[in-house]
């Protein structure tokens, strides 16, 4: 009876197993299934045609998504760093830093809508128009908590040793900080900041009402700007069929994007490349 | 401070005994030439407090995104606050035509959030209950079960899972899941279970809750069980020799020794997948349908807090339904840091002391 119920259970945890795994497979053999035969050269370097007709692209997608990305990594890589630093060099045990840490992780739980509608009424609400500036500002102030805590993780990965041959040598402590402990976990950093973007990459519902999109080319920052993850959601739900096309093409385009991402993050984790850095 | 004081000590001792006055050959030019690297370099206490405080300044600025969004939020939503009170949530309107409760009428300025409140519990609860047990069982197999072989594939596998943007999410349910639930599990649904009331035949899209309720359990899987993982990993080897000393099987010493140790982190992630379906935005407002109505049935179409943002935010007529909306997502804000604060609090009393881990 006993091994009855052991067998019972390993038979659910296996099941549970498989029933998760199966959606992510059926997700991505789509994906790829679809999209693959979507993708063209003009998908690249066209621009969406006017409703109803065959063709085009999302080019002006894509550089929108680059514009808005670069936007946001100006804002969030340098101060996310700068948080993590603090975290893992100055306030190691304080109270500040427990207090910093928390609410790091609970910003990281807010939906990104929220966020939406912060900068719409900080920015857009004032402008009285929507811009790529907002979009950007958006994103941004997203990836500041998750670049806070990778960052913070890769330093504490850094051997004490390293800090203290600095400190010996009379480097003073902001140089050592830099070029010795940020330096040596800068593989971790810059992955963790890959991973941010990957992570923003993909958001679409801060966008909604700052970027807005734009179905013309533009890289103006005060002007709507399109973005991939808001062209593939208004395709998404659009009745023509080759839009359908061109949203998956998207997609699969993100996904390749992201799934680089995260597994040079797993790479980077794993393989203990910090410790042939150091 | 304590790491500017240590950054000077060192530099007094290293010119220490004979070299420091005494300017005597090749030992001293070499000192005097390190120092004038490092005061080249900016070797100073300005540099170094400064520098800690330009790294305070980052780190607050969280606190400062916090701020802003409360304030933001609070300012722009006051206008609906004043109108409605805090009736905005459970009250419904009575059209004087007829005579039925109505809701979300912008045209002549009656918002009630009710159905939207509605919606986005039934469908979290929907995804919870779908997640919960699946979630549970990956962990438990990953962690106490899995061939060693397998468990970094698997533990990558949700690790994707949990990086796919929702729009994606949304665009294969949309073209996937819904046609799949419409043709094959809804009918069975309502042969089986119609007579309960909660699923009626009246809505053909396919698009509603249960098309929302199972999307939103395959997105909060990964961090529901990646944490429970956590959790798990951090009840110590001990207690699971102790068990299978005893005697136990494996399904024993996994629900008495590492389970019933590791329950009050496993609501914290439980609570913490709640925090993410709440608020989670594009998925659902591809597949629910967007009506803002209250059904019995859960195949009936609906609307969520988020949803509702989503789609009428950019094109808001008039300054009351955008605070209505802004007043949406305030509640939005305050109750995913409540559910959020308290997850991590739960998980951290777990997990206190096991190393960081990178998700």
């Amino acid at each position: 009876m006993r091994t009855a119920t052991d067998g019972l259970a390993t038979g659910l945890a296996v099941l549970s197993t498989v029933l998760v795994v199966a959606p992510l497979v059926a997700i991505f053999v789509y994906l790829i299934y679809k999209g693959a035969s979507s993708l063209s050269l003009a998908f690249f370097t066209q621009v969406p045609k006017p409703e109803g007709e065959t063709g085009g692209g999302m080019a002006n997608a894509i550089v929108g998504s680059a514009v808005l990305l670069g936007l946001a990594s100006l804002i969030g890589v340098p101060i996310g760093i700068s948080g993590g630093i603090f975290l893992a060099e100055f306030g190691r045990g304080t109270k500040l830093a427990n207090a910093v840490r928390f609410t790091a992780d609970v910003l990281n739980g807010v939906p990104s809508i929220v966020m939406g509608i912060a900068v719409y009424s900080l920015i857009v609400y004032q402008q009285k128009h929507f811009s790529a500036f907002s979009g950007g500002v958006a994103l941004g102030i997203m990836m500041i908590p998750t670049v806070t805590r990778t960052t913070e993780e890769m330093l504490l990965m850094v051997p004490h040793a390293v800090r203290e041959a600095a400190l010996a040598l009379g480097v003073p402590n902001w140089r050592s900080v830099l070029s010795i402990t940020v330096k040596t976990a800068s593989p971790g950093i810059i992955t963790g900041c890959m991973l941010a973007f990957a992570r923003v990459a993909g958001e679409t519902a801060p966008l909604i009402f700052t970027a807005l999109g734009n179905s013309n080319w533009s890289v103006n920052l005060n002007e709507p700007i399109a973005a991939l993850p808001l062209q593939i959601y208004t395709y998404a739900i659009s009745p023509y069929d080759d839009l359908h096309r061109l949203a998956w093409a998207g997609a699969l385009v993100l996904i390749v994007l992201i799934v680089a991402a995260v597994s040079l993050v797993r790479y980077v984790t794993s393989r203990g490349v910090l410790k042939g850095a150091s | 401070m304590p790491e500017i004081s240590n950054s000077q000590a060192p530099v007094q001792p290293e010119p220490s005994p004979p070299d420091g006055q005494q300017p005597a050959g090749a030992a001293a030019a070499e000192g005097s030439a390190i120092r004038q690297f490092l005061l080249l370099r900016g070797n100073s206490a300005i540099a170094d407090r400064g520098f800690h405080w330009l790294m305070v300044l980052c780190a607050l600025s969280i606190f400062g995104i916090v701020a802003l969004i409360a304030t933001e939020l609070v300012v722009r939503s006051h206008l609906a606050w004043s109108q409605f009170g805090l009736g905005f949530f459970f009250k419904a309107f009575i059209d004087p035509y007829s005579k039925l409760p109505m809701y979300w009428d912008p045209v002549n300025g009656h918002f009630s959030a009710l159905p939207f409140v509605y919606g986005t519990l039934v469908s979290s609860f929907l995804a919870l209950l779908l997640a919960v047990p699946l979630a549970i069982g990956l962990a438990v197999f990953l962690t106490e079960m899995c061939p060693r072989m397998l468990r970094a594939p698997l533990a990558f596998v949700t690790e994707l899972l949990a990086a796919i943007p929702s729009v994606i999410y949304g665009l294969w349910a949309v073209f996937v899941l819904v046609p799949l639930l419409r043709e094959h599990v809804n009918p069975w649904l309502i042969k089986l279970l119609g007579w309960t009331g909660l699923f009626n035949d009246d809505n053909p899209t396919g698009l509603g809750f249960v098309s929302a309720g199972v999307i939103l359990a395959i997105m909060i899987l990964p961090i529901i069980s990646s944490l429970t993982r956590e959790v798990m990993n951090a009840v110590p080897g001990s207690q699971r020799e102790a068990v299978l000393a005893l005697g136990a099987t494996r399904w024993e010493m996994i629900r008495m020794g590492v389970l019933r140790n590791a329950r009050i982190g496993i609501v914290g992630a439980v609570i913490l997948g709640l925090g993410r379906a709440l608020g989670e935005t594009m998925a659902v407002t591809m597949v629910i349908g967007n009506t803002p109505q209250i059904q019995r049935s859960l195949l009936a179409s609906g609307s969520s807090m988020a949803s509702v943002i989503a789609n009428e935010y950019a094109e808001a007529s008039g300054d009351l339904h955008l605070s209505a909306l802004t007043e949406i997502g305030l509640a939005l804000f305050i109750v995913t840091i409540i559910v959020n604060a308290l997850a991590r609090l739960l998980v951290w009393a777990v997990t206190r002391g096991a190393p960081a881990q990178v998700h």
